[in-house]
């Protein structure tokens, strides 16, 4: 069987199952974030493969694309909000971190 | 197929890093395996077709996002005896309930009649793509820079180093922090 759209979909719902697994697993706030980005990252092979072999357009493409500067925008304000957890409360466990002020 | 070896050496290296991503207990690794995962991924899109989004994914995600997330991960390291000890308890319902998600997915996946096929080769996408942005996305697209301006804002207010009155008695921070900000900003 050639390589054809179900490859590429199984391909990103292992990548969305293991950044699920991440996010619930991890304590640590960046690793959380981690596996946001995977999540996001089959969001947008997703995308791209439906963009390719059912749509043969582009739609699909500029979605991903505006995916990929939202989850940068993203990305950048959660690690702002580590860091100001990291100076305020001495970790990035997010179990450990429960109150809104120190 | 030499096409088919390719999507899977492709799909391998998307997949088989991101098991170290979730696995690895030590955080700095789960970033360079994340990197790992991206350019994977943007091979992927590449494969696909979006030569647009696979260099934006290798520009934004990983000369940027990655190093971010790199950056948080080396100032925020906690000593060794701090971090709490990991149980199995900790590890099998989150398995458990992936796995059952993944399993769904496929179960979707292969039992739905895709209408799916292909249109000869793919073409260069730059062109059409940067058209489509300034007339059917104009209004998305701006919105999105707005989005940008938002985040970049707030993650300079958010990591700024608060001095209100109460702070007047606390000690200055020293230095090490201080490179912190710098290198932050």
């Amino acid at each position: 069987m050639s390589v054809g759209l179900p490859h590429f979909l199984t391909v990103s719902a292992l990548l969305f199952a293991l950044g699920l697994f991440a996010v619930m697993k991890r304590r640590n706030a960046v690793g959380i974030l981690m596996g946001v980005e995977l999540m996001l990252n089959a969001a947008n092979i997703n995308f791209v493969a439906f963009s390719r072999y059912v749509q043969h357009g582009i739609d699909g493409q500029i979605l991903a694309a505006f995916v990929i500067v939202l989850a940068a925008a993203e990305a950048a304000v959660a690690l702002a909000i580590v860091l100001a957890m990291f100076r305020n409360f001495g970790t990035v466990n997010a179990d450990a971190v429960q109150s809104l002020k120190r | 197929m030499t096409g088919d070896l390719i999507f899977y050496l492709l799909a391998a290296l998307t997949i088989l890093p991101a098991f170290w991503v979730v696995l690895s207990p030590n955080i700095v690794h789960a970033g360079f395996s994340l990197l790992l995962t991206l350019l994977g991924a943007a091979g992927l899109y590449a494969y696909l077709g979006a030569d647009f989004v696979a260099v934006t994914q290798l520009m934004v995600y990983v000369g940027g996002v990655l190093v971010l997330v790199l950056f948080t991960v080396m100032m925020t390291r906690v000593p060794r005896g701090d971090r709490p000890n990991r149980g199995l308890d900790r590890y099998v319902p989150p398995a458990l309930f992936s796995l059952l998600v993944f399993v769904l997915l496929y179960k979707v996946i292969t039992g739905t009649q895709w209408a799916a096929s292909i249109e000869g080769p793919a073409q260069p996408t730059t062109a059409e793509f940067g058209a489509n942005l300034l007339t059917n996305y104009l209004f998305p697209f701006e919105y999105v820079s707005l989005v940008l301006l938002a985040a970049m804002v707030g993650a300079a207010i958010l990591i700024r180093e608060h001095r209100t009155t109460d702070d007047v008695d606390t000690p200055p921070v020293d230095d090490e922090k201080q490179n912190e900000q710098e290198v932050t900003s």
